[in-house]
């Protein structure tokens, strides 16, 4: 991964669990000594904590240090529904008024990523890394496609091009259906390949269920410069206690 | 696995025979009824089927959330929330349980009577465990290794193992059913709360806030000082989504609270996370036209498993299928704190209920009643063929299949070598024009 440009790495599955991938560049971010912002929607902090040990990285320390800020989207949730008045420049606010747009979420975004060497008396970390975990949550909470394919426009726009940091996001899409509403997480997942530079989307086996090989992973790369046509790769994969090894089509262990 | 829980209680009033007692160094809770993961240390309830504990993995995790998609009379999910709840009496487990179709009374009054293991029987009055005094005259001089045993079978208010069997035919007693704690949420009979800013329409919203009062009040998120022994809270949820929860996804193609369910669902995730409880909710997921919206929950819940029935449809008649009593899917499997699950062997699975066993095993499938409409059910030839992952098709283990013997060892020896559909197929499509 070349860590000089700034990449908008969209990482979707359908019927599979990608999140695997949210927990590698999770440890590979911090490893690098880039400064994270890590907006957990779903799972607790020690589940990321469990599994960051396990890929050698402590998510308690790098947040005592200032490293990584992490948004624990669930362990709040039920008390900013709770509250008598709702304060849009909160983060969470689309909890109480989900049709307001996701603004409290991206000033909270770019208040962690602007902080990085300002007035920090410790050490100065790297360019700043933005990972979701995951996007399409929101739409569950009644946030519209429109409003976050907004959300993330801003974020590319400050995260990417502003500051030269990194943005990790993962989107979960269900199956493809011919008489789908228009706010699906199909079309946002649509919406957010045409903004991002890297697309890794992991799906099951076309030929069914496997105990070996628990998936294949299609990667998707925008060239820059003088390349016209854009190149697409599928692996297979298969996720261990501490990783997941990718190999090519056909070539798993459990075949050769 | 169990021997470090079991460090922790004391070894005596298990009846262990040796005075070694192992020396554990973990911070894992004692809790009566739970028990550590193999996989990643996570503590875990039984849900009251020991099989269904098989398939999910050992058991739920405490902080998770078991989606169960009905099967189309709730008959067998109503079962497995019954199961569900015993358990918790049995282990000593607090209860919630709400409801807005049949009151949470009723439903309290049909859980199913444990089966105890020991012939002296489960009577309340009798059955104190002798204390073990070392003044007594009466020690064994002999046999002094049993010296710790407790005479009579211990009474099971609070028994340590995990995962019990019960007597479907049998009520539980009264007695037993009110030493638990219940806290129940009755729909029907809540004022609806105006909450004119909340995403949430009422019902919804008042059962979280009820919820949440219990944990914080009972003190299962920490939050009072622990003066009692901890304990877990387990919630039953009956049929969220139905028209009688106020929401209408299960019923109109457009829903007006197309996301009522799925909030609720997010939030009742993170209070489970932030305490020590675990919760089963039922969903008529069948009743849902959009499936999308299906999808979206069983994302936002840690276990999902979904029942399929045989009554009412064509599968009833199948003699494949004679044994079992419905189908059971299991849709998602959690991966909490490590970065692989167990993965099952096989997903073709069926249940059925017995008297004293909710048993889940794997079915034989018959992947062609699909593809080709011309072979009727009757035909035998077809009826043999087994077909599941791993499995050996051994015609002495085949369930549920009616075999008729001269076509026994020829077709299900042809299987035994091949084990795609395609093979074995033509195998079964030549043996019939044989002895036809």
């Amino acid at each position: 991964m070349q860590t000089v440009q700034s990449d908008f790495i969209l990482v979707s599955d359908r019927r599979a669990d990608a999140s695997f991938l949210i927990h590698h560049y999770l440890s590979f971010y911090l490893r690098a000594g880039c400064k994270v912002c890590f907006l957990g929607l779903v799972q607790s902090f020690s589940h990321y904590s469990a599994v960051g040990q396990r890929l050698g990285v402590s998510l308690a320390q790098a947040r005592e240090k200032g490293q990584l800020v992490f948004l624990e989207g669930l362990k709040e949730s039920f008390g900013v529904l709770l509250q008598d008045t709702s304060q849009e420049t909160q983060p969470l606010s689309y909890l109480r008024s989900p049709g307001a747009g996701l603004e409290g979420l991206f000033r909270f975004v770019e208040s962690c990523v602007r902080q990085s060497g300002d007035g920090n008396a410790g050490e100065s970390w790297g360019p700043p890394v933005l990972l979701i975990d995951d996007l399409s949550v929101l739409l569950s909470l009644g946030v519209s496609v429109g409003a976050i394919l907004d959300f993330t426009l801003y974020c590319q726009a400050t995260v990417c091009s502003e500051l030269q940091g990194n943005m990790v996001i993962l989107v979960r899409c269900e199956e493809e259906d011919a008489d789908d509403d228009e706010e699906g997480s199909n079309l946002l997942q649509r919406g957010l390949v045409h903004q991002c530079n890297l697309a890794l989307h992991v799906e099951g086996l076309p030929t069914g269920y496997c105990r070996d090989i628990h998936g294949q992973m299609e990667v998707w790369w925008r060239q820059r410069g003088e390349t016209i046509y854009n190149q697409r790769k599928i692996f297979h994969f298969k996720v261990h206690d501490k990783g997941a090894s990718f190999f090519a089509r056909g070539t798993s262990s459990a075949v050769l | 696995m169990a021997a470090p829980v079991r460090g922790m209680i004391g070894s005596t009033s298990i009846g262990n025979t040796t005075s070694f007692q192992k020396k554990t160094r973990s911070k894992l809770v004692s809790i009566p009824g739970t028990r550590p993961s193999v996989q990643n240390g996570q503590l875990l309830v039984s849900s009251g089927v020991s099989s269904l504990d098989y398939v999910i993995g050992g058991g739920l995790a405490v902080g998770t959330l078991l989606l169960v998609e009905e099967d189309h009379y709730d008959s067998y999910s109503r079962m497995l929330l019954k199961y569900f709840l015993a358990e918790g009496v049995v282990c000593g487990h607090e209860l919630f349980l709400a409801s807005a179709r049949d009151h949470p009374d009723d439903i309290m009054q049909e859980l199913p009577s444990p089966i105890v293991d020991d012939v002296a029987g489960m009577k309340i009055s009798e059955g104190q465990s002798q204390p073990s005094d070392p003044e007594n005259p009466d020690t064994m001089k002999i046999a002094w290794r049993y010296q710790n045993q407790p005479k009579v079978q211990t009474a099971l208010a609070s028994s340590v193992r995990f995962g019990h069997y019960y007597d479907v035919s049998k009520t539980m007693e009264p007695e037993l059913r009110q030493a638990a704690k219940c806290h129940s949420f009755y729909q029907l009979q809540e004022t609806p709360v105006v909450t004119a800013s909340s995403p949430l329409p009422s019902p919804y919203h008042s059962l979280l806030k009820s919820i949440q009062t219990v944990i914080r009040k009972e003190g299962f998120d920490g939050s009072t000082p622990q003066s009692k022994v901890r304990n877990v809270l387990r919630l039953g949820l009956h049929s969220l989504g139905s028209v009688l929860w106020g929401d209408d996804v299960c019923c109109k193609d457009n829903p007006a609270h197309c996301h009522a369910l799925t909030t609720f669902l997010y939030i009742l995730r993170g209070l489970l996370r932030t305490s020590l409880s675990v919760a089963m909710v039922t969903v008529p997921s069948h009743l849902t036209q959009n499936r999308a919206v299906m999808g979206r929950i069983i994302r936002l819940s840690d276990t999902a498993i979904a029942l399929e029935s045989f009554k009412g449809s064509e599968k009833e008649t199948n003699p494949l299928y004679k044994d079992y009593h419905g189908l059971l899917h299991v849709r998602q499997l959690p991966r909490l704190n490590c970065l692989s699950c167990e993965v099952p062997d096989t997903k073709d699975l069926a249940f059925k209920l017995k008297r004293k066993q909710f048993t889940i095993e794997v079915s034989s499938h018959q992947p062609l009643s699909a593809l080709s409409p011309q072979h009727t059910p009757n035909s035998h030839p077809i009826a043999l063929r087994v077909h599941s992952y791993g499995t050996s098709p051994n015609p002495n283990e085949q369930r549920g299949v009616k075999t008729p013997p001269r076509l026994l060892t020829s077709a299900v020896s042809a299987l035994k070598t091949h084990s795609t559909v395609d093979t074995a197929d033509q195998r079964v499509g030549c043996n019939e024009n044989d002895t036809d």
